[in-house]
């Protein structure tokens, strides 16, 4: 059950980033997908690029991204290796993925977070227009922060909340099977 | 009670009474400017209006957008005018849409807007409008609100009777204000009755894309043709339109045209005027005229020269049209919602006069004929008449409807709104407008289904009603609430030009469907840069073509070299943007032209002819972010033959 939840993760975005400004009501989106980065809507990353420009914010590529080339494999292996545990797997098996998605997870989260901090921090100093003393970009994991004139919001989006139901499937999972050899 | 006491109360009872009598008074006159009527036109900030309203702008030849019930001018839509605002009419893709056979004309006079329609309902796909002084009308798409499409009207002196729109958009109609010798020819003005003639214009509208096609023309007498509605419900299939000077004159047309007690409207059977074509009965006569239009993906004009147009001749296709007397000098023809009443404004008179669709119709079968005009059947007018509005006020011209049961007819020489009922032909509520109203609107007024809330008057003169601006002083409209037993007069807000009619319409069935920005991908303008890698600079003999983008906040190329004196440079501007609200503008030092403003994902083109050696600058127009002020580059230009090579 848990692994299947993971299947959502291809077709539904892990994390949403939104930003709000005076010039833009309406809002400017990206999210973070399982193999790219695409706009909430059409040309949102390429108005975000531009606007970010100015600060001197590197351009998101999402080919320049190598994690999005990886991980499609990654989830698919843990989706099928977790199909396989919940059909004949033993106990052991079950704890041992969960450690291995649990570990991936944290290393996702880890890794979006240096990501975030590289955009945020190494900017082009040299060209960069608007220039701040002090001044840094990186957009948080998981609330709300004003840069600015953008109040920007990260979120995990439904792909990343379906990822960490199915951690929360798989340690139910091993929770009442641990239940059960107590009992027994 | 003693003698004092009495007079006290009596003192009180005077006061109390004259106070009371005041207040009524009070009640009595315009709210204007009460808190009541401002609260009823305040829109807050950031909220939308309710209603759309277009307004012609007469002698600016460009249509108004304004928002109801606040009365804010969102835009001036260009139309038949060159606008150096946005470059529409100078820059190379627009430049066409105002050819006409007798050259590129860079004005005109537009009168009439008319919303686009579906079984009867205004539909907010298209509006309409007509060029006056060079016969034409124009298409507007209500998506981008940009002209989409001119045609020329040939055989037309004075385009004024038109665009009116039949209740599926099948057709709109023009009618020649001036009748002129067809084809025209060189012959003495005296001799007006024998070699001159009207024409009445069926334009096809193509219900999937809007195009316009001349589908045929009546020839029919000279006189002069005023106005026109289409019929609805049971008069679908026809249209009416009023007529002056059926005393033929040629002078002083101020005395000599208002002569006879009755001139006519004239019903054409559109319907049957389809079968007399499909049988052959058309002449397909030279012609001399211009179709131009936006083609979509290239946002640039397509002028086409077409020579020919079908005629009908009423003498060959009996039962095509006939004459309704109408006092006199009728100027407004309406038709009311239901289709039944065609409401004839006697100009001249102090009566409007409505006609019965169906008593035409057995007026018809009965040969209720006193005579013919140019070969035309004219029928009885107690036949046809249903009723006629007494004391309406004078110089009454037009007439729109609330839906409700009720008709609202403007009174110019009186200056008043006067609302009348269907049907007991009574008088119900006079208000009166500052000063000389001319048309008048309800939004769906003229169509099957108005909005009987607001009605606009579209004033001519406003002497005293604002600030003074010299010897030219602004239009005004006024905004009256016409939802409850009594008008009410809400605001009055100057309009650009000179408003004739307006249309309005509900803002859902336009707002929600608005253009953003053209896509990129889409564009196929030929000398569209769809990357600043392709960004370039071309010479061709003395032409040069620059192909140049534009994105917050730069032009590229920006620095460009190796033009000389007597070339002919064109600037291709593609505007690299894929965002909302982000036009980049382009303004060449020395351009005799205008600037281009060009929208996201679009190209537009500057024609520049360099006259003098030097370095000249160009710069972004529309401030586009923080770094507009740097958005800007220099063309070198070197003097003819300079060795200096083309770089950029």
């Amino acid at each position: 059950m848990g692994a299947l939840l993971l299947v959502g993760t291809y077709f539904f975005p892990l994390w949403s980033i939104t930003v709000e400004a005076p010039q833009y009501p309406e809002g400017l989106g990206i999210y973070i997908r399982i193999n790219t980065v695409d706009g909430h809507a059409k040309n949102d990353l390429k108005n975000l690029n531009i606007v970010n420009h100015y600060i001197g914010m590197q351009e998101i590529v999402p080919e320049s991204i190598p994690e999005l080339k990886y991980m499609p494999p990654i989830v698919a292996f843990l989706i099928v290796s977790g199909l396989l545990i919940a059909w004949k797997g033993g106990k052991k098996t079950l704890y041992l993925w969960l450690a291995f998605f649990s570990l991936l997870a944290l290393v996702g989260l880890v890794d979006f977070y240096l990501w975030n901090y590289d955009f945020g921090h190494n900017l082009d100093t040299e060209n960069a227009a608007i220039q701040i003393e002090g001044m840094t970009y990186q957009p948080p994991l998981f609330g709300t922060k004003t840069m600015l004139n953008f109040v920007t919001t990260s979120l995990p989006s439904w792909g990343g909340i379906a990822a960490f139901a199915s951690i929360f499937m798989g340690c139910l999972a091993a929770f009442l099977s641990w239940r059960d050899k107590q009992s027994a | 009670m003693n003698k004092t006491m009495m007079r006290v109360v009596g003192v009180i009872l005077v006061i109390a009474t004259f106070l009371l009598i005041s207040e009524c008074a009070k009640k009595d006159k315009p709210i204007l400017g009460s808190s009541d009527a401002a609260s009823a036109v305040y829109v807050a900030p950031g909220d939308y209006d309710e209603f759309y309203a277009f307004t012609s702008g007469g002698f600016s030849g460009q249509l108004g957008v304004y928002g109801l019930p606040s009365g804010r001018l969102f835009r001036e839509i260009p139309v038949f005018s060159v606008d150096p605002e946005n470059g529409y009419g100078f820059n190379e893709e627009t430049k066409d849409m105002l050819k006409t056979s007798f050259g590129h004309i860079p004005w005109d006079d537009s009168h009439h807007p008319e919303l686009s329609q579906t079984d009867g309902v205004t539909d907010g796909r298209w509006i309409f409008i007509n060029g006056n002084n060079t016969p034409r009308i124009a298409r507007i798409d209500l998506k981008n609100f940009e002209t989409a499409e001119i045609i020329e009207i040939p055989n037309s002196g004075g385009n004024h009777g038109s665009p009116f729109i039949t209740q599926n958009s099948e057709y709109v109609v023009a009618s020649t204000r001036f009748s002129v010798p067809i084809p025209q020819a060189d012959v003495p003005i005296s001799s007006y009755k024998e070699n001159f003639s009207g024409t009445l214009s069926f334009i096809k509208v193509n219900p999937d894309d809007g195009h316009m096609n001349i589908e045929f023309q009546i020839m029919v007498p000279g006189y002069d043709y005023d106005l026109a509605s289409g019929g609805k419900g049971p008069s679908h299939g026809w249209a009416f339109f009023s007529s002056y000077n059926t005393e033929q004159a040629n002078t002083l047309l101020e005395v000599n045209a208002s002569k006879n007690d009755k001139d006519f409207i004239a019903a054409v059977n559109w319907k049957l005027a389809e079968k007399y074509l499909a049988e052959g009965k058309g002449h397909k006569q030279p012609a001399d005229y211009y179709h131009n239009y936006m083609d979509h993906n290239s946002h640039s004009a397509v002028s086409e020269q077409k020579k020919s147009v079908t005629v009908l001749y009423p003498a060959e296709c009996p039962g095509l049209i006939y004459y309704l007397p109408t006092p006199k000098s009728p100027h407004g023809v309406d038709v009311d919602p239901s289709g039944e009443y065609i409401v004839g404004g006697g100009k001249l008179a102090a009566v409007v006069s409505v006609h019965s669709f169906s008593k035409m119709i057995k007026a018809i079968e009965d040969e209720k004929f006193i005579g013919d005009a140019g070969g035309i059947p004219v029928l009885d007018y107690d036949a046809t008449i249903a009723g006629e509005v007494t004391n309406v006020g004078l110089g009454p011209l037009h007439t729109e409807f609330d839906g409700k049961g009720y008709a609202y007819t403007s009174a110019f020489i009186t200056s008043e709104v006067v609302k009348w009922k269907l049907g007991t032909w009574e008088i119900v509520d006079r208000i009166p407008s500052y000063y000389s109203i001319g048309h008048l609107m309800i939004p769906g007024g003229g169509s099957m289904k108005p909005w009987g809330k607001y009605l606009v008057a579209l004033n001519k003169m406003t002497k005293d009603r604002y600030l003074s601006t010299g010897p030219e002083l602004a239009h005004a409209a006024q905004l009256i609430d016409i939802s409850g037993e009594k008008m009410k007069l809400l605001l009055d807000f100057p309009t650009v030009g000179e408003p004739h009619y307006a249309q309005g319409i509900p803002a859902d069935l336009i707002h929600p469907n608005t253009t953003k920005i053209y896509e990129l991908e889409n564009n196929t303008h030929p000398y569209r840069t769809l990357s600043e890698k392709e960004a370039r600079v071309e010479r061709k003999g003395n032409e040069v073509h620059v192909y140049m983008t534009t994105i917050r906040t730069h032009f590229k190329p920006d620095n460009i070299e190796g033009i000389q004196v007597g070339d002919v440079v064109y600037f291709h501007v593609t505007n690299l943007e894929q965002d909302w609200d982000i036009p980049h503008g382009f303004a060449m030092q020395g351009a005799i032209n205008s600037e281009l403003l060009v929208m996201p994902g679009a190209t537009n083109t500057l024609r520049w002819e360099p006259k003098k050696v030097g370095v000249f600058p160009f710069y972004c127009t529309d401030f586009c972010s923080a770094l507009h002020q740097e958005m800007q580059g220099y063309v070198r230009v070197s003097p003819k033959g300079s060795k200096v090579p083309i770089s950029f």
